[in-house]
């Protein structure tokens, strides 16, 4: 999904662009909190996991093909202000060093892939861990659900961004229809990648992952009282 | 029984080694088989009737541009080295930034 220069009118760019800057900033301070023993090493290595993984295009029909965005799967692995930090040194590279997205485009960019696919990911991840029984096995396909939503979410912030700024005189209606449809396709491919990865790590280490921190916490006041008891 | 998962458990530095590994292979070697057409936006815009206002790309003659290394011909190649430069970029990247931000002063001692 990355915007090149000229889909969005200079205003637009340079709206997105400070609310770019906005939400790294308070990332920043954010991650402050989240970045502790387990999580600051392991940022590093799931932004070059989500960097490598959005080169692999799979295809969609028709065509089209859709890559990983990777907001969702970093903010439930390090957490969501590390996640918006995470994805947006992707898309810094990849439009400076691979002119994958525009320069001018690249707050609208981390706008739509650092930051809505992150809150999404992260808010409907969450809820359902809240809500489901607290259990690790249920922290991916949680993470997975997350990530499904989350392509779509960045779809529609794109055709609201154009409704406003857009450059071409088109069909609104028939690009949010468009955008959303293929983009709900793409998303099955980001739960599915999502699933996969966060599973992995749950595998081996499940304290390693940021949103599995509280069903593994219930699990141990489960078993406190056995030791007490032993 | 939290002890002995505890004892069992996976050293970070295997984890670590997994992960890069798995990046490196994926953005290296598996991204020379990843779909060539275009992604769900582009093709949206071709099809919506936008795709013309795309401008040309203010890095397009960079020498990672297009995730072509240029100067090798060997498309596998190329594309597979592109691949790792950029892995390898963004994790001294991010976790560069990471660093950063621990070492800063935390919010109390920050505001006092």
């Amino acid at each position: 999904m990355h915007v090149p220069d000229g889909f969005l009118d200079a205003p637009t760019s340079i709206a997105t662009g400070a609310v770019a800057v906005v939400a790294v900033g308070v990332a920043l301070r954010g991650a402050r909190r989240e970045l502790d023993d387990k999580t600051a090493p392991l940022a590093g290595l799931v932004a070059a996991f989500v960097f490598a993984t959005q080169m692999l295009n799979f295809p969609v029909g028709a065509g089209t093909s859709g890559h990983l965005m990777g907001g969702a799967l970093a903010a439930v692995l390090v957490g969501p202000w590390t996640g918006v930090l995470c994805v947006s040194v992707v898309l810094i590279v990849q439009s400076l060093l691979f002119a994958d997205g525009g320069i001018t485009a690249l707050g609208t960019n981390i706008l739509l892939m650092a930051v809505t696919t992150v809150v999404v990911g992260w808010f409907v991840s969450r809820v359902l861990i809240k809500v489901l029984p607290k259990r690790v096995g249920l922290v991916a396909p949680a993470a997975a659900i997350g990530a499904f939503v989350s392509v779509p979410a960045a779809a529609s912030v794109f055709t609201a961004l154009y409704a406003v700024g857009g450059t071409a005189d088109i069909s609104l209606t028939t690009l949010a229809t468009a955008m959303l449809g293929w983009h709900t396709l793409i998303g099955l491919g980001e739960g599915v990648i999502t699933f996969l990865a966060v599973g992995a790590i749950l595998a081996v280490r499940p304290d390693l992952v940021y949103a599995a921190r509280g069903v593994i916490a219930e699990r141990d006041l489960v078993i406190k009282p056995r030791e007490s008891v032993a | 029984m939290t002890s002995t998962a505890t004892k069992k458990r996976v050293p970070f530095r295997w984890v670590a080694l997994g992960i890069a590994v798995v990046a490196l292979l994926l953005a290296g070697v598996v991204s020379y088989y990843a779909s060539a057409n275009p992604d769900g936006l582009m093709h949206v815009a071709g099809k919506t009737g936008f795709l013309d206002s795309a401008s040309e790309h203010g890095t397009a003659d960079g020498p990672l541009a297009g995730y072509d290394t240029k100067g090798v011909d060997d498309a596998r190649l190329s594309g597979g080295l592109a691949g790792v430069i950029g892995t390898v970029v963004v994790l001294v990247l991010a976790g560069g930034l990471v660093l950063l931000v621990r070492r800063r002063p935390t919010d109390s001692s920050d505001e006092a």
